[in-house]
């Protein structure tokens, strides 16, 4: 199996710097990159068929295609890398900023050049401070060597890059939540239309990419889209990092072709559940996707396979439900972590949200009724995608109305029995 | 205009608005909060969904929000769709989750837009049997109550507060279902224009603290069609009135004036019509001091008096037009005084001149808001015309429009729009003597003198024209100014400028016409707005009275021996000693006045005007527009309009001419017929003649409660309600329970919709004009001339005098204008008498901001806290004017200052 995304990281994870990055291959897709005309470059993109790894998947190529490319374009153009990772049990972009920082670096500057930027902003989640201070040496380097500044590399392309440390929200990794904050606003989310690609940050034509999504691109300009599909069992293309956590043998991260079936990555590379406990569900891809219970040990974990049995992949870095956890529980935890980070926007999800984590903490304590059962069910239609300002409420329900589903039965438990049955008495 | 589909029927609405503005125009009832007609759209409450479907064979169809979505031909929406109407429901059952069960105690009660909502959705049962999340209140001064658990966090008020009124002292806090609307800390808000928070929150966190203070029921007050006497804008209103004393002033749509808006001035200056200094019986002196009589006694005192001759008047720029114009009756237009300064006199000639001669024309507040070139010359504009400071706020959003535009982004789209715009204004140019609160939006600011600031008005006249005299003298740095100010006015669509009285400057009033002219002769639109200082000064400039001066001259003469005051303290149009000697010198000096004042004090008659709320009348504003307001109550007292106690007098002095005014309809006739300019005063109202399916329209709502239990105390007869001969009004819930025409809204009310925002259902088009109409004529049009250049005496340039300063006046919106400086909400925040010094001013005097200076000028003596302001040109001092403790004082003037 070809690693490609994580190759130069080193097992204790020290700072890779410019001369190992380069010694390895580093910085070839830019100078590749810069050679060729900016509408080539955003087609072989397109052709690679490379998808958003932040969550939703969205076609890159595509993405990009919809900022404005004529000479009268308002300027600056900004390409913004979104680092605020702050899905729960995602950890994945954590480790190419601190393993490979040049690999994001150099990813962001064949993107901005694609789309010709004239600033980056890296936006990284306030609590990654070995990111920020890696990153921040890897920019200096970058500049020393002008891989960025003004004329890069003679090929008469400038771009500014820049670190930004986020205060610390949920709705910070929101896309145009992400863009009010790095203007020094509240991280509320923006209307939409008018895309980013249009109007974005201070206004601005803006691509805004997850960090993953970056470092791919270089290899992609080396290596051709060909290359790139072939690295994948499925239509959806590339290496993809997977992540496993809770009651498993070996929680970790692991680069694999994308497609790779859930069981193998629970058996094989996260070594099985723990000696004792039995698995029971998981989220595929963060706390804000759809149970996926073990009728679906099977399917291949990319974007259209996890789609088709009720799910989403989202960012790929699953969170494992074990018998010995209280499913009601687990998701009362998430709906309070959701009710906090709503923004307070729009009135589904700052009313449903806070209603939904009331009432799971009442059937925690053992003071749920039959009726929060339905009215659960309510918030998760009340909270629907399309029903919402932005993805945050429908992506909070997603966990509750699974767990509905699929564990019915100890929610009805909680009530019947006036406790939560995983709690010793 | 777009054709689509409502629920299977063909409608029509213009392409550039959402469909749920549309929906509102057609008469559909959708709710909705967090949109506002002013503000646009922004889809935070969801609470106006609706089903949109693909096309015919589209059954299923998709929930979008009505705000979000622009009328597109051949959309295919549903409104009574049961999953929309289910969802509308849900968002109201969100809502409602921390929203307190204390209607029958909130103050909000009756007119709550949050109940009818919840009414017209169907929610009606509480499924959340949890803790509703609580807060802290915060005091925000004397006019806004705070009470933040009823909120249900739609963002107007910050919205209002922040984006649209331009504050900075209120924001919204936290997440999630905590969000906290508010200030950082406790403390009186900031804007001039924070009132409005009361009529923009959908329910009772911000209410009426004035109101709260004499409580009534929303329902119980008794309304009338009003205009605000508080400044010359003009701002429509409605007061209401419960046991004879008013409660509360809130706004009245008119789509070309003061739209959704007033400032807290004139929203809650209305107090003084409560006040205990109010006169409310005829008074006469007898041993040195005045002792209430009877009407017929004064009368009789009167004649005599009226009979002998050698009557002159005085009217006044806060009486109505038929106050004054039965004074003039009176007395004889020869005889006929102006009762303001002698400065301000001749500034209101001169701006009235170039208003009816020149090409350009004063724009609506409306037209205000869509210039997209602005220059502002000397006035303060937030202090002395709020509303108009407002309106120049949203014009600085055009220039940019042009852009948001090219980006295919509706405008109505508020924050993608804001987005897009981010800090870009369009030009708005501000030259003043020192800073102002509009400064924040503008292109360039030009802290000058006065004189100063007139030359560089010429400079920009010499710009646009090359024709008209050059300003010799000027600095590089104002030259290139004037260029660019030009350059920016010349490259607008529709540039506008703003000038006025503030600064006593005559020139400054040419150079800005001069401008204006330039503009039109270049074949621009351009829009020239004056400022009046007071609720009628254009009516009285239009009446073509004598300056006060020669009052004076005329009983020092002897030419004078009685002197008839309408609601004026002459004390604040001269100095005291001239005022002194004017009132000591004439041998009989009758007042008719509302409130006891100065003037008042010393005359030997007093006969009590009735206010605003008491009588009515036509103010002209500075717009030019005639308006009328209605009497909203039968006040206490003998109180009643001026021009019945002048032609009661005239009747028994034997002048029967005035026998023809019966009533009101009678005088505003005759005025209409002596004074050509106010020809089409009649036609600013109907008449009392009006009908409405041969009814009068009622002052008070249907609910109106109590009416027969209010005197039972007296009697338990119930009392035969006032009749009212000079309007088309009655005194009772009874008459045409419809819609009256524009000028005849006593309130704003619409089955299902008890909140201000029934308007919807008063107005052609949402935000639009009324039906029927914005009320008000306009006098003033645009003469025939092409403006030829305008020959303006273009002064020296200001230099400093050694050991002198130039005082210049400052304005307060709280404490300059006389009647609301009696409300006990606007003295509280009126403040002291000061001086302004520039920093090197003050460094040089060696004072401090709060030391005490030594203040001689035009002969008085004071001693004033300093304000150190840098902006202050050097040599340039500032001194407010109006104050209820300062003296008449004519600025600018040279003064010397001290620090002993």
């Amino acid at each position: 199996m070809e690693k490609v995304l994580t190759k130069n990281i080193r097992p204790d994870l020290s700072y890779v710097d410019l001369n190992a990055y380069e010694m390895a291959g580093g910085y070839q897709g830019l100078r590749k990159a810069l050679v060729m005309p900016p509408a080539d470059v955003v087609e072989t993109v397109k052709k690679s068929g490379l998808r958003g790894r932040g969550g939703a998947g969205f076609p890159t190529g595509m993405k990009w295609s919809f900022v404005p490319m004529a000479a009268d374009t308002p300027r600056p153009k900004y390409i913004v890398c979104n680092a605020d990772e702050m899905e729960p049990g995602t950890f994945k972009d954590r480790l190419l900023m601190e393993g490979d920082p040049h690999q994001l670096v150099e990813g962001m500057t064949v993107a901005a050049h694609a789309i010709q930027a004239d600033v980056a902003y890296i936006f990284i989640r306030g609590e990654y401070y070995l990111s920020e201070e890696r990153l921040k040496q890897a920019i200096a380097e970058a500049y020393q060597k002008n891989y960025l500044g003004k004329n890069i590399l003679g090929s008469g392309f400038n771009l500014e890059m820049i670190v930004h440390m986020s205060g610390g929200r949920y709705m910070c990794g929101e896309e145009t939540g992400l863009l009010n904050a790095l203007e020094g606003k509240r991280a509320n989310p923006r209307t939409k239309p008018p895309f980013p690609q249009v109007s974005g940050l201070f206004g601005k034509p803006t691509i805004v990419q997850n960090v993953e999504t970056l470092c791919n691109l270089p290899h992609i300009v080396k290596n051709g889209p060909e290359w790139f599909k072939g690295l994948s069992y499925t239509q959806d293309a590339g290496t993809k990092i997977y992540g496993v956590s809770g009651k498993v043998k070996r929680p970790g991260l692991w680069e694999l072709p994308m497609g790779t079936t859930v069981r193998e990555l629970l058996e094989v590379h996260a070594g099985g559940m723990q000696d004792g406990v039995k698995f029971r569900g998981l989220l595929p891809g963060g706390a804000s996707t759809d149970f996926l219970v073990e009728e679906h040990l099977d399917v291949k974990m990319d974007f259209t396979d996890v789609a088709k049995v009720g799910s989403r992949m989202g960012t790929g870095t699953m969170i494992i439900l074990d018998d010995q956890t209280c499913p009601v529980g687990m998701v009362a935890n998430l709906e309070h972590f959701f009710a906090q980070e709503s923004c307070g926007w729009c009135t589904p999800c700052w009313s449903g949200l806070s209603w939904a984590e009331k009432a799971l903490y009442a059937l925690e304590d053992g003071k749920g009724e039959a009726a929060d059962l339905d009215h659960l069910s309510f918030i998760t239609k009340l909270c629907a995608p399309g029903n919402t300002f932005c993805a945050l409420a429908p992506g909070a329900v997603e966990p509750l109305q699974s767990a509905l589903k699929y564990f019915r039965a100890d929610f009805e438990r909680h009530v019947t029995e006036k406790r939560c049955p995983w709690r010793s008495r | 205009m777009t054709k689509f589909y409502v629920d299977n029927r063909l409608v029509e609405a213009p392409a550039d608005q959402s469909l749920l503005q549309a929906c509102l125009t057609l008469g559909y009832d959708l709710p909705y909060f967090c949109w506002h007609p002013a503000m646009g759209s922004v889809g935070a409450c969801r609470q106006c969904a609706i089903k949109q479907y693909k096309d015919e064979k589209d059954e299923r169809g998709r929930i979008v929000m009505s705000c979000m979505t622009p009328v597109a031909e051949g959309t295919r929406i549903s409104i009574s769709d049961p999953e929309a109407a289910s969802f509308r429901a849900s968002i109201i059952e969100g809502l409602m989750l921390n929203h307190p069960h204390d209607c029958p105690v909130c103050d909000e009660g009756g007119e709550c837009h949050l109940q009818d909502m919840t009414v017209m959705t169907g929610h009606d049962y509480r499924r959340y049997r949890f803790n509703k999340r609580t807060f802290y209140n915060q005091h925000l001064g004397p006019f806004v109550h705070h009470e933040m658990n009823r909120c249900i966090q739609c963002y107007r008020c910050v919205r209002y507060y922040r984006e649209y009124a331009g504050g900075r002292d209120f924001n919204q806090y936290v997440k999630g279902n905590t969000v906290y609307f508010g200030r950082q800390q406790e403390g009186v808000l900031e804007s001039e224009f924070a009132g409005n928070l009361v009529e923009i929150c959908p329910t009772g966190v911000f209410t009426d603290k004035t109101l709260r203070k004499h409580y009534t029921r929303k329902w119980d007050l008794q309304m009338a069609p009003s205009i605000c006497v508080h400044c010359g804008i003009g701002c429509n209103t409605t007061p209401g009135e419960r046991y004879g004393s008013l409660r509360r002033i809130v706004n009245r749509y008119n789509g070309d004036v003061n739209s959704y808006f007033l400032c807290d001035r004139g929203r809650f200056g209305y107090e003084f019509v409560n006040s205990p200094k109010r006169i409310r019986q005829p008074q006469l002196r007898k041993d040195g001091k005045l002792h209430p009589v009877t009407a017929t006694a004064a009368l009789d005192h009167l004649r005599p008096v009226l009979m002998s001759g050698k009557v002159i008047g005085i009217g006044s720029p806060r009486a109505s037009l038929e106050g004054n114009f039965a004074l003039r009756a009176m007395v004889g237009p020869e005889r006929f005084f102006a009762g303001v300064a002698d400065t301000e006199h001749r500034l209101t000639a001169a701006m009235l001149d170039a208003l009816k001669n020149g090409p350009a024309r004063t724009p609506s507040l409306h037209e205000v808001e869509l210039s997209d070139a602005v220059l502002v010359l000397g006035e303060d504009v937030t202090q002395v015309a709020p509303l108009l400071a407002l309106a120049l706020r949203q014009s600085i959003r055009q220039k940019p429009f042009e852009e948001v535009e090219k980006l295919k982004i509706p405008l109505w789209l508020d924050h993608a729009v804001r987005e897009a715009v981010q800090d870009q204004h369009g030009p708005l140019f501000i030259a003043t003597p020192h800073a102002t609160k509009l400064d924040d939006v503008a292109t360039e600011i030009c802290p000058a003198a006065p004189d100063d600031l007139a030359r560089l008005g010429f400079a920009v006249a010499h710009e646009l024209d090359g024709q008209l005299p050059v300003v010799s003298g000027l600095s590089d740095g104002v030259s290139a100014l004037a260029a660019r100010i030009a350059q920016a006015l010349k490259g607008a669509k529709r540039p506008l400028v703003v000038a006025g009285p503030s600064l006593n400057s005559e020139p400054i009033i040419k150079a800005a016409a001069s401008i204006a002219w330039a503009l039109c002769r270049a074949g621009k639109p351009a829009g020239l707005s004056f400022t009046a200082p007071e609720a009628n000064s254009f009516g009285l400039g239009l009446m073509d009275a004598r300056p006060l001066r020669e009052a004076f001259e005329a009983v020092r003469k002897g030419e004078a021996e009685s002197v008839v005051i309408l609601e004026n303290d002459l004390y604040r149009r001269a100095p005291q000693s001239e005022i002194d000697e004017l009132l000591n010198t004439a041998k009989h000096v009758i007042v008719l006045d509302s409130l006891m004042n100065r003037t008042a004090s010393k005359a030997e008659v007093t006969l009590p005007a009735g206010t605003f709320a008491e009588s009515d009348g036509t103010l002209v504003s500075s717009e030019g527009r005639a308006q009328r307001f209605f009497q909203v109550f039968v006040p206490q007292g003998d109180s009643q309009a001026s021009w019945r106690w002048l032609r009661d007098a005239m009747l028994a002095a034997g002048q029967r001419e005035a026998a023809a005014w019966k009533h009101f309809d009678h005088i505003v006739s005759a005025l209409a017929e002596a004074i050509p300019a106010l020809a089409r005063a009649a036609d600013a109202a109907p008449s009392a003649a009006f009908r409405a399916a041969d009814s009068k329209i009622p002052r008070e709502p249907h609910r109106y409660s109590g009416r027969t239990a209010i005197h039972a105390g007296v009697s338990v007869s119930e009392p035969k309600p006032p009749e009212d001969a000079e309007a088309p009004f009655t005194f009772t819930m009874e008459g045409y329970p419809d819609q009256p025409p524009p000028a005849l809204v006593p309130f704003f009310w619409s089955p299902g919709w008890n909140s201000i925002q029934s308007v919807n259902k008063f107005q052609e088009e949402i935000a639009g004009p009324l039906r029927g109409g914005n009320p008000g004529v306009r006098l003033i049009e645009p003469g025939q001339g092409s403006g030829a250049p305008l020959a303006g005496n273009i002064p020296e340039a200001f230099s400093r005098r050694p050991g002198e300063w130039l005082m210049v006046p400052l304005y307060h919106i709280f404490g300059s204008e006389e009647l609301s400086a009696e409300a006990p909400g606007v003295a509280e925040l009126t403040p002291k008498p000061y001086l302004v010094l520039g920093s090197e001013d003050a460094t040089a005097l060696t004072l401090n901001d709060g030391g005490e200076a030594q203040v001689v000028v035009n002969g008085s003596r004071l001693s004033l806290p300093v304000r150190v302001r840098p902006d202050m040109p050097v040599g340039v001092a500032g001194l407010p004017v109006g104050l209820p403790v300062g003296e008449f004082c004519a600025l600018p003037a040279w003064g010397r200052i001290s620090k002993q």
